[in-house]
């Protein structure tokens, strides 16, 4: 007997209609009930979804009439994980969290802790780091620009920004160990200091890097297809885009000039000349322009970072906080015991709470760390620019067509790890 | 006057009983307000045609079981204008914890008190959709709970295997 594989009955009822799960009844248009529109899903298994991003998407044709994000599929715990660790050994978890943004992670998570405790750190350690996170936001651009190329079917593009990438993580390499996960970042400075072979292999990147970016914009700027496909696709205007707590390249690309390298320096941003770009109509094609531009000027604060690196201590010297170096525990009975007690009990701070931003690739990271007077974080929040920017999806692609939703998906660069955490 | 002065000020001009504490920690100031004032101080605050905090940075919440008020919604709102962060602050008891939605302020606010309710089951009245966002939709529990286990897997050693053994969850048929 033939059987009818045609129709899911799980999907569709015994009328013909399809069923919507009720909790999601409140989120659809009335004519979803009536058949005239239809829901299909997107992923969470969607080359194009940037990770495991579910959307259900309500079309109307091809229009989209609603969109129904569903996060949460990378949710791994991180945040109830650090409670249980002390100060320092849970930096290990903000690298897994927006892992193209690793550096960023540790950086807005120690700022946090020194803040909390009032620790100082050498200017010598705050230059490294802003090296290391600018490194970091080229990564994570050069990420972003070739998946959102690829997924607008601009294949070449991919393989030249994974070249560029891989120098990158060399780097990373040569100064942590690891090309992702570094934990280079360290409460009270960096791990170690800048090894001899860093300097040579960052010149030669930032000598041939500019020649490579003029390439990328070869390749798209001007091309027809790529700016049919994203010039005019997801408006914003910047009352829309800070209503979506949209913030970093979403927001500039609306016409605001809004970074916090610029309007609450950390780390010693204020010492080096940068500008920040902005674009006018906030569509995926500007969104695109503002992050081509970033990378330039990201170059700019890592070249003199570079020439004016001040010398001194890679890391604060303060032995409550930050452990003593290896060299030292031969000698020092002082040492041993500071050694001991920071890796076992770990260092406490006080009862209080404090919020630190950062301008990480994506917009503001924000880290929440309350203290209760024991060695372990009572309570770390991250909020992170991927939340925000799959939340405003539904406003982003509403009008849109189905193929313009992986334009808009990879020009707000989300990162699961980020928003699920 | 500094702007986290001013904006004190006006909270304590327009809320009055409303507003329990006000502290400052390494520089940020926090108001503590009553459950009920959030949205008007939120209004307030982002309607001030000279303060104008227009962006909503930070919504989360704290468990500090198993005191009493039990936990505290945590606000963070940002001033483009006047470059400024300003923290609120809405302590809630252990039983039925509900607070209001400050969606109809800001928008954002949606994903990131469904984030809320799904970690520490806390309800937020007049929510638009308060279904849980990162746990499955069945889950039990609320994990970001100071009562809730971190949760390991027992180790089976030879004196205990078979105790432990029963107590797996396998998977049935």
């Amino acid at each position: 007997m033939m059987t009818d594989n045609t129709k899911d009955e799980h999907l569709v009822s015994e009328t013909g209609n399809e069923v919507i799960p009720e909790e999601l009844k409140h989120l659809v248009s009335e004519r979803a009930f009536t058949g005239e529109t239809m829901l299909l899903n997107m992923g969470p298994q969607h080359p194009s979804t940037h990770g495991v991003l579910r959307l259900l998407l309500e079309l109307d044709g091809e229009e989209i009439v609603n969109c129904i994000p569903d996060i949460g599929f990378l949710h791994t715990g991180i945040e109830k994980n650090m409670e249980a660790k002390t100060y320092e050994k849970a930096l290990v978890m903000t690298d897994r969290m927006d892992y193209l943004n690793n550096m960023g992670n540790n950086l807005t998570y120690c700022l946090a802790i020194e803040k909390l405790v009032g620790l100082d750190v050498p200017e010598r350690a705050q230059a490294i780091r802003v090296i290391g996170v600018e490194l970091q936001r080229i990564n994570s651009h050069l990420v972003w620009l070739g998946t959102h190329a690829l997924d607008l079917a601009a294949q070449s593009v991919f393989l030249y920004t994974f070249r560029e990438r891989e120098l990158i993580l060399d780097m990373f390499e040569i100064l942590s160990g690891a090309r992702m996960m570094g934990s280079y970042i360290r409460p009270g400075g960096v791990w170690r200091d800048l090894p001899d072979e860093f300097e040579p292999a960052l010149r030669s990147f930032l000598d041939g890097f500019p020649t490579r970016l003029d390439q990328y914009g070869a390749l798209l700027t001007k091309n027809p297809i790529w700016l049919d496909r994203t010039r005019g696709i997801s408006r914003m205007t910047t009352e829309e885009a800070l209503q979506e707590g949209l913030s970093g390249p979403l927001l500039r690309a609306t016409g605001m000039a809004f970074d916090l390298r610029k309007a609450q320096p950390y780390s010693g941003y204020d010492k080096y000349e940068f500008e920040i770009p902005t674009e006018s109509t906030g569509d995926v094609y500007d969104r695109y322009q503002v992050r081509m531009r970033e990378m330039r000027e990201s170059l700019r604060i890592i070249e003199q970072a570079m020439d004016r690196l001040p010398g001194g201590l890679f890391r604060s010297d303060n032995r409550k906080f930050v452990p003593p170096p290896r060299a030292e525990l031969g000698h020092s009975m002082e040492a041993v015991i500071h050694h001991f007690k920071l890796w076992t009990e770990g260092f406490r701070a006080p009862s209080g709470e404090v919020y630190v931003a950062t301008e990480s690739p994506r917009g503001i990271l924000g880290c929440y760390l309350v203290g209760d007077g024991s060695p372990h974080p009572y309570r770390v929040h991250f909020r992170t620019s991927s939340f925000a920017g799959l939340q405003a999806l539904p406003t982003m692609t509403k009008g849109h067509l189905v193929s313009d939703v992986v334009a808009i998906i990879s020009s707000v660069d989300p990162v699961l790890g980020d928003s699920d955490r | 006057m500094s702007v986290p002065e001013q904006t004190v000020a006006l909270l304590k001009d327009r809320l009055g009983d409303d507003i329990l504490d006000v502290s400052t920690f390494r520089g940020d100031t926090t108001v503590t307000l009553e459950p009920k004032a959030v949205v008007m101080a939120c209004k307030l605050l982002r309607d001030d045609p000279e303060l104008s905090y227009d962006f909503l940075a930070l919504l989360t919440a704290v468990d500090y079981w198993p005191a009493e008020p039990r936990f505290a919604v945590v606000y963070r709102l940002y001033s483009t204008t006047q470059n400024q962060f300003f923290g609120l602050r809405v302590p809630l008891p252990g039983q039925e914890p509900v607070v209001p939605t400050i969606e109809s302020v800001f928008k954002n606010a949606n994903w990131h008190e469904r984030e809320v309710y799904d970690m520490f089951g806390i309800q937020f009245e007049g929510h638009s959709d308060m279904r849980r966002i990162l746990m499955p939709a069945d889950w039990e529990g609320h994990p970001l709970r100071k009562d809730y286990p971190l949760g390991y897997e027992e180790v089976q050693f030879t004196f205990n295997f078979d105790e432990i053994d029963r107590k797996k969850p396998y998977a049935k048929e």
